[in-house]
């Protein structure tokens, strides 16, 4: 029979209260495995982008557009090697309330930049071939039961109007971080419908994408863009595609800040509720913590059976929320998938997780330890009956 | 004599002991310069009206108190030249103490009750598991090894408590009130054990008590009245 033993009998001696305890704290570990999650997820797009891929945007605003005729010219940059263009679309498919990414894109390029958008020959063909046509991704196409060959119809909210569209086909993604809700439509088929309709906002793309010949000569190349455009009507702002994607993910900084600050206040909420227990049960126990005293056990004896049972208590609760956080992380990114196309826990964040309750464990486990030492014998037998 | 196999053993020796306890800048003297010493061997039952010093008397000589003037030498060692550490290193070696409500550890069958000082051994598991049934044995509760306290008697808990403080051979056995909290037949039975252990196995024995009948077992009656004894 070891100290570690009588911790766990110890810790078993009010079966309810270590039950809730552990419980609390599995719910708070699985909540904040959750809430990291969920930041994750924001953060998925910036994570799968490519080191050799640079986005070229207006640099006043990505609202404002940039001219057609900058393609050719970046091109020219030593160290690109492809240029392709995309447009937000913004358009809603019955509902309003319904979002999903919808970009117009160049038809000849656009995937060659994007390996890991794989998108069949027949898809291609027919998306390169049909002018109102689009490519979406599974879980799009999941979402509204379309299959290729069907017409859907689009309604605009940048470019008003009913936007009639033949899906060519469905494009999968080679990683798991990869986004498969958007839909792709051809800029020609939106240019052209603006030319006809409001030619002044025709011949303008949304974001040049260039790749490039590699990433160490990102800076330079961005550097090169740019001042071939300066003091220009439309002048650049070229980063990589993650900077790019941090600089959208920038816009919701206070909801994720948020989230960040609600992820660490419930583990100060876990360390409140284990101090209460342990605090609690040390309180129950000074005599017996006199008795083993007068046994001949030294303070760090204590010290290790008060702070074994807080371990077993934390490491218990901590182990069960990571392990109901696959299940509830698995049911929330699949009731979220629309909004959150690529929804997975990361290791790192249970490995967070599980260093928070083991911290916890230990920190909750001071004051008993101080109280259990610092009493001296007399006055621990004293509380007997 | 043990109860393990033979030995010689020790004295207690007090000189000029006094203990106060302090309520604020009040001093509450407790002990007035007691002088007193135990043979190997001894039982004695210290007696007195509640309030007179005998627990305070008693925590001195197991150490786990520290006197406000005065020595307390016991086995042969001079109790103010230890730190807390070594106070309980020899705590642990020389004493076996019965408390009045046998404080046993509730989550603990009787075996591991009595198994937990010698944790504090270099015994190994099965040296361990020979002490504690030789001492469940001597209390006559070898049948009840694997029972918790919450299923045995006062008078059965007593007698692992009595175990407990026995189990790694201590010098000197210190038991304050230990009947106090049991129904005549059982305090016999308890103050029968004592008596055994000091008649059979030579154990210096000193009991803190009400009870006369403790005191006639006791070859030995002490009277503290007013922090003096006599």
């Amino acid at each position: 029979m070891k100290i570690l033993k009588l911790a766990i009998k110890n810790a078993g001696r009010h079966k309810l209260r270590t039950g809730l305890t552990i419980v609390g704290l599995a719910v708070a570990v699985m909540a904040f495995g959750l809430i990291r999650t969920v930041i994750d997820a924001w953060y998925a797009g910036a994570e799968a982008s490519a080191p050799d891929r640079l986005v070229s945007r207006n640099a006043v605003n990505i609202i404002f557009p940039l001219p057609l005729s900058y393609k050719e010219q970046i091109l020219k940059v030593p160290g690109v090697e492809k240029v392709s263009y995309a447009h937000w679309f913004g358009a809603y498919y019955t509902d309003p309330k319904q979002f999903f990414a919808n970009f117009a894109v160049d038809h000849h390029t656009y995937f060659d930049l994007f390996p890991e958008v794989i998108v069949d020959s027949q898809t291609l063909a027919n998306f390169r071939s049909q002018r109102n046509a689009a490519v979406v991704g599974q879980i799009l196409a999941d979402r509204f039961g379309w299959k290729p060959g069907d017409q859907v119809r689009l309604i605009g909210t940048i470019y008003p109007g009913d936007w009639d569209l033949v899906i060519a086909g469905i494009y999968h993604g080679r990683d798991k971080t990869t986004d498969e809700s958007a839909l792709m439509l051809r800029w020609d088929y939106l240019d052209e419908t603006l030319r006809a309709t409001v030619p002044v906002r025709a011949g303008y793309v949304g974001w040049y994408i260039s790749k490039i010949s590699s990433p160490a000569e990102a800076v330079r190349i961005s550097a090169a863009i740019d001042s071939m455009f300066k003091n220009s009507l439309a002048e650049t702002l070229t980063q990589t595609e993650k900077q790019f994607q941090l600089s959208f993910i920038a816009m919701s900084g206070t909801i994720i800040t948020a989230l960040r600050i609600i992820s660490y206040l419930i583990i100060g909420i876990l360390l409140l509720v284990l101090t209460n227990t342990m605090g609690m049960s040390a309180r129950e126990r000074i005599s017996e913590y006199a008795v083993m005293k007068t046994l001949g056990f030294k303070p760090f004896h204590l010290v290790q059976l008060i702070a074994d049972e807080s371990l077993f208590i934390s490491l218990s609760g901590g182990i069960l929320g990571i392990l109901l956080t696959f299940p509830m992380a698995s049911g929330f990114g699949e009731a979220m998938k629309y909004y959150f196309p690529v929804f997975e826990t990361k290791p790192q964040d249970l490995l967070v997780a599980g260093i928070f309750a083991l911290c916890v464990g230990i920190l909750a486990s001071m004051f008993p330890i101080l109280k259990a030492t610092r009493v001296s014998i007399v006055d621990g037998l004293r509380s007997i009956g | 004599m043990s109860i393990y196999g033979e030995r010689s053993r020790t004295i207690v020796e007090i000189e000029a002991l006094s203990k106060s306890y302090f309520r604020d800048s009040l001093e509450i003297p407790v002990l007035r310069n007691l002088n007193f010493s135990l043979p190997e061997g001894e039982f004695v039952a210290l007696m007195g009206p509640s309030g007179s010093g005998k627990t305070t008397l008693l925590n001195l000589i197991a150490g786990i108190d520290r006197p406000t003037k005065g020595k307390v030498k016991v086995a042969g060692t001079d109790l103010a030249q230890l730190s807390e550490g070594e106070l309980a290193k020899w705590r642990a070696r020389h004493i076996g103490f019965i408390f009045q409500f046998y404080n046993l550890i509730p989550v603990l069958t009787a075996y591991e009750n009595v198994e937990l000082p010698l944790l504090l051994t270099s015994l190994s598991k099965s040296e361990r598991k020979e002490h504690v049934e030789t001492a469940l044995g001597i209390v006559g509760l070898s049948d009840r090894m694997h029972h918790y306290p919450r299923q045995l008697s006062g008078g059965q808990e007593q007698r692992v408590a009595i175990a407990r403080a026995i189990a790694t051979d201590p010098t000197l056995i210190l038991a304050d009130e230990p009947t106090g909290d049991l129904d005549k037949k059982s305090a016999e039975e308890i103050l029968e054990l004592l008596s055994r252990l000091n008649s059979e196995f030579k154990k210096t024995i000193v009991v803190v008590t009400h009870d006369p009948r403790a005191a006639e077992k006791a070859h030995t009656k002490k009277h503290l009245d007013k922090g003096e004894l006599s």
